[in-house]
């Protein structure tokens, strides 16, 4: 019968899948973003040099396809000696791929802070290292985080790209039941219906996080 | 005003500065005893903001030296540098208030990460100077939720909360609406009486006219005329700055203050 289908071999599959979903994507949108937010402010206040490095970082990373970066991490570093499990290759790849977009966002908020503020951060006798901790950082995320929580919804659903690595999550565990059964259609539903459960809760997360970080004269009202 | 010393808190010295190729300042010099109040007027873009930001060395100088008390300042010790910026307030004519804290947080985040106060007594430093520029009652807004006047008063509290010898005043109420300037000057007024060494640059004469020890006119990157108000503003002298100054009556028909 259709729901035995559903309840003995669907779903527990794609449950276990999930949750290797949910393990790739905590620590890279976690991880990705702090390097977004190095990066970003690096790219912006950082040493001409480090400034430099950064921008190379978010053009190459930006520049390339997320799927030929896994394929290098995975099947190209052995060449140098370095093996990667499919999940460290695959979270390495999203923190990389993600922190270079993240970058993007946080340069962009940093440069829509006026200048006088860190004007008035030196002439109270702040480091330039205090003023981006305490000052010119809490307010480019707070103008980051609708760009933030995008890329972090992209993530979400690129995460899919892992079983290309032979990381089993949502989509590998679907794909694989999908061609035993030859359910494509029903299974391919459940799997988008799965992450489209996923953006939403993220979604209805993010936007809370915006109400609790809310300042006046910081976005809407 | 009153307890005027013969050792001066502050000293430059042949201050030089290009920028563009231009000449912004060129070799300005004076100094500033305590308790004096000196006024820095003249034309926009005589170097009068320029000099303010180099004193500070919010703009390095390209030449020139400048002490605070008997200690000169070298900008590449940066320690020596950031403690020395902890004893010189500068005010903006943007107020450049961080706009993610309450009026509170913003006088209290410098005494809590660069003077490693603990917070309840940071707090309470912060409300006390508040208080003394009478906005205790604003402490909770943010930026967003201040008058320009309100605003310009809390970045004065933030200033004067680090205990500062000096205080630097780049045009505080060219920003402000006109009848928020009032209240500005009033804080202004205050400090001054109570003996806070300060440099002002304004446009404010009727206001100094009372108040400043010495007026320093400056014209393309020098001071060319300097002296007591009386000498300089009284009508019938021939000098530089009276002449500026009239102009600025019969533009403005400038209020006494």
């Amino acid at each position: 019968m259709e729901a035995d289908f559903i309840l003995q071999e669907l779903m527990p599959a794609l449950n276990r899948g999930l949750l290797k979903t949910l393990l790739l994507i905590l620590p890279s949108a976690s991880i990705g973003l702090c390097v977004g937010v190095l990066v970003g402010t690096a790219r912006v206040y950082g040493h001409p040099l480090l400034k430099k490095l950064g921008d190379g970082y978010a053009g190459l990373f930006r520049g390339t396809p997320l799927v030929i970066q896994l394929f290098v991490l995975y099947f190209g570093l052995p060449n140098l000696g370095i093996y990667l499990e499919p999940y460290n290759a695959a979270v390495l790849g999203f923190i990389l791929c993600t922190g270079a977009y993240q970058s993007e966002y946080v340069r962009g908020a940093l440069l829509s802070i006026r200048r006088g503020q860190l004007l008035a951060t030196q002439a109270l006798g702040f480091s330039t290292l205090q003023a981006m901790i305490w000052i010119m950082v809490p307010q480019a995320l707070r103008r980051a985080l609708p760009g933030c929580g995008n890329e972090i919804i992209y993530l979400i659903k690129y995460s899919s790209l892992a079983y290309i690595i032979t990381f089993i999550e949502l989509t590998g565990e679907g794909k694989i039941l999908a061609t035993r059964y030859f359910r494509f259609t029903e299974v391919f539903l459940a799997i988008g219906f799965y992450y489209l459960v996923m953006v939403t809760l993220a979604d209805f997360g993010l936007k809370k996080l915006e109400k609790r970080l809310y300042i006046p004269g910081f976005g809407k009202g | 005003m009153t307890s005027v010393e013969t050792r001066p808190v502050l000293r430059v010295e042949r201050i030089c500065k290009k920028l563009g190729g231009k000449q912004i300042l060129n070799e300005v010099s004076f100094e500033l005893r305590k308790g004096e109040l000196k006024v820095l007027i003249g034309p926009s873009g005589g170097g009068k903001s320029t000099l303010l930001q180099c004193i500070n060395f919010l703009i390095p100088p390209d030449s020139g030296r400048i002490w605070l008390k008997d200690q000169e300042i070298h900008i590449h010790r940066k320690r020596d540098l950031y403690a020395y910026r902890q004893k010189v307030g500068m005010i903006f004519q943007d107020f450049n208030l961080f706009d993610h804290l309450n009026a509170l947080e913003n006088v209290a985040i410098a005494l809590r990460k660069v003077k490693k106060m603990a917070k309840r007594e940071a707090l309470e430093r912060a409300l006390q100077e508040l208080n003394r520029v009478g906005i205790g009652d604003k402490a909770a807004l943010y930026p967003a939720q201040l008058s320009g006047g309100q605003k310009q008063r809390v970045s004065i509290a933030r200033a004067l909360a680090m205990d500062p010898e000096v205080m630097l005043l780049d045009e505080p109420t060219s920003a402000l609406d006109p009848e928020l300037i009032g209240e500005v000057l009033t804080v202004i007024r205050n400090l001054a009486q109570d003996g806070m060494t300060m440099i002002l640059a304004t446009h404010q004469i009727g206001f100094i006219r009372g108040l400043a020890d010495e007026i320093l006119f400056m014209q393309e990157g020098q001071i060319i005329e300097q002296g007591i108000p009386l000498d300089l503003l009284t009508a019938g002298k021939s000098s530089r700055t009276q002449s500026f100054c009239s102009k600025l009556h019969e533009l403005s028909g400038e209020q006494e203050l």
